[in-house]
């Protein structure tokens, strides 16, 4: 469970984030949807500790990241946009590596990586170093990384840049599996089919603001059939042209 | 306070830079072999050239060597050959000029007339001033005949009665108090520093591995999200870089003592000092830079946006703190208290102190370990503000 209170964030001039709140309910994909440059990426980054905000709050099933990052930081598991590896550490090793930075021991720490392994089928590179790995070789490490810990919480940014057909469905059948299982999973993204297949609920970002946000049909009521229709009327009527800050 | 993630940080730090081939090579190849075999071959250059001057008999060629054969008697009973040679005046320049001989003596037509007339006899040395170390011949011969001069001034006093010592006001006696060990100054200084900088650039690939190299793959931000405290991460790197430091000390020290024991130092006039005493005192004493060197680097790679870019600034940082050993040389700075406050010069001065086979004073490596330390963890701990910062995300 998630939840986004008045955050803020500036760098410098640049207001990258104003006054953005929603929610991200246990048991649903939720997605942060918004052109290059919308504050996506600073909002994540506050949600999972990486950033203070100026302003406002986030709650991590009830945690302050504010007042109590490290707490926070328990409950949730990270892929960051690039996700990048340990290329002189196996995948397994990098795996146990986060989970004993989540305060593991060791044999639980084995035992969970072997799990993730098996269920994102690792199996053919797991004890291999990561510097010869693809796009979704890396991508699988990433996020058994993020998983080692079981966290409640999975918040991934722009998780699907760069990968292929194949890592693409493989990481959309995870997702929904988290979800299934009754984890919080929300991810960042600018590709409008993604989100409308994967989301149950939409938070719409333009200009550092929340421009729209509910369900799949709710965000279509703003115009049109399709999300793309309803996305680019809301970009019209908030007058989205200034870029934000860093995506 | 929970310690277990610097613990896992430092772990997981060691092991891939283990794996690493730029790493290991610039910790435990290129450090400690290279510096000690460098001061070797220099050492061994040194002692060959000195033990060559010293056997080998000078030969003094000499013009007209008829006209004094006392002199030449002399000259030879003190270890001089005499070559005789037949030249005038423009060929000796010409021999010597094209280094025929290393320096001719001519003994003009006069030297007995005016000797016995007790006129001053000349004598003529052609030599050139160019040529270094070959000269050292011409600085024995020219010592000789000024002797065998004052040796007949003394009988032409004594046969006017007059006591010959009266006539010597001053008598200068040297006395060369340097030990064996201390007498190869420069070769110390540069082994002190061989031996800093190659700690130095034991931990300097993982320092920028660590920091620089770790925002640059991108897997910093998700570092920063497990739940253990920024500066812990960085204390975890710091301490890693520190233990390659560590390593690459211990092998240079005893690579320098194994390199140095092929070198017939004695010959020089010094024994160095590099047996396991010295090697563990040497260890001792540079040891506690180790926290200094890698809070050090690690702060500066931690401003660096990517990993070329902290290479570039280590290139130029990595020489400041070894500033201070370039001054030591050149003033011949001796080991003072209130220079044992400053960082790798008390360490340099120390190392000296020890290899010269000279005692440590106990209160100056006390103030030595003391300080450095200190030093060291304020580094530390800035390191860890560094990291606290937002910026460190570039």
């Amino acid at each position: 469970m998630l939840e986004a209170r008045g955050l803020y964030k500036s760098f410098g001039e640049v207001a990258a984030v104003r006054n953005v709140s929603f929610g991200a309910r246990d048991g649903q994909i939720t997605g942060l949807l918004g052109p290059n440059g919308a504050g996506k990426s600073t909002t994540l980054r506050m949600l999972y500790t990486v950033l203070r905000p100026d302003q406002g709050d986030a709650l991590i099933d009830g945690r302050s990241v504010v007042e109590d990052p490290l707490a926070a930081r328990h409950a949730i598991g990270v892929l960051s946009h690039g996700a990048g590896v340990y290329n002189h550490l196996t995948a397994r090793e990098n795996i146990t590596y986060f989970g004993e930075l989540h305060g593991l021991g060791r044999a639980e720490r084995e035992a969970r990586a072997a799990e993730l392994v098996e269920l994102l089928e690792m199996q053919p590179f797991a004890d291999r170093q990561a510097k010869g790995f693809s796009q979704g070789q890396k991508l699988k490490t990433a996020l058994a990384r993020a998983l080692v810990h079981r966290p409640r919480n999975i918040l991934l940014d722009e998780p699907t840049n760069g990968l292929d057909v194949m890592a693409v469905r493989g990481l959309r059948k995870l997702l929904v599996q988290l979800r299934d299982a009754g984890h919080c999973v929300l991810f960042s993204s600018h590709v409008m089919q993604e989100v409308e297949q994967l989301c149950d609920e939409v938070v719409v970002i333009a200009g550092g603001q929340v421009v729209a946000a509910g369900t799949l049909a709710d965000i279509r009521a703003h115009g049109g059939d399709r999300l793309e229709d309803a996305f680019v009327a809301l970009m019209d009527t908030n007058g989205n042209s200034k870029p934000g800050g860093s995506t | 306070m929970n310690l277990r993630g610097i613990w896992a940080v430092f772990r997981k730090e060691f092991r891939e830079n283990l794996r690493d081939r730029r790493t290991l090579l610039s910790a435990l190849v290129f450090g400690p072999i290279m510096g000690p075999v460098l001061v070797a071959v220099l050492t061994q250059f040194l002692v060959r050239h000195t033990e060559e001057q010293g056997e080998e008999n000078i030969v003094a060629a000499v013009m007209h060597a008829e006209r004094a054969p006392n002199l030449l008697a002399y000259l030879s009973a003190r270890g001089v050959d005499i070559e005789k040679v037949d030249l005038d005046e423009a060929g000796a320049r010409q021999a010597v000029a094209t280094q025929k001989h290393k320096f001719i003596l001519d003994i003009p037509e006069d030297f007995g007339a005016r000797l016995r007339e007790g006129q001053p006899a000349p004598v003529i040395l052609y030599s050139d001033a160019s040529r270094g170390f070959e000269r050292q011949g011409v600085g024995r011969v020219r010592t000789l005949v000024s002797q065998y001069g004052l040796n007949i001034a003394q009988l032409r006093y004594l046969a006017r009665g007059i006591d010959p010592v009266s006539v010597i006001p001053i008598a200068v006696q040297e006395i060369d108090v340097s030990t064996p060990s201390g007498r190869s100054v420069l070769l110390l200084n540069m082994m002190t520093y061989l031996v800093i900088l190659s700690m130095l650039f034991g931990g300097l690939y993982l320092a920028i591995d660590a920091t620089a190299g770790e925002r640059e793959r991108g897997s910093l931000e998700v570092l920063l999200t497990t739940p253990v405290p920024r500066e812990h991460l960085i204390y975890g790197k710091i301490l890693a870089a520190g233990s390659y430091m560590l390593v690459s000390l211990l092998l240079t020290v005893i690579m320098f003592s194994v390199a140095m024991s092929f070198v017939g130092l004695e010959s020089l006039g010094a024994t160095a000092n590099l047996g396991p005493r010295a090697v563990s005192m040497l260890i001792a004493c540079c040891a506690p830079l180790i926290l200094f060197g890698a809070s050090y680097l690690s702060i500066v790679s931690g401003f660096a946006k990517s990993y070329r870019e902290a290479q570039t600034y280590l290139g130029l940082v990595i020489t400041i703190p070894t500033l201070p050993l370039m001054f030591a040389g050149m003033l011949g700075l001796q080991a003072k208290l209130p220079l044992m406050f400053v960082p790798f010069l008390s360490q340099h001065l120390l190392m000296t102190t020890v290899v010269r086979a000279e005692p440590i004073d106990p209160v100056f490596m006390s103030v030595s370990v003391a300080s450095t330390l200190t030093y060291g963890l304020v580094l530390m701990w800035l390191a860890g503000r560094l990291y606290k910062r937002e910026g460190l995300l570039g």
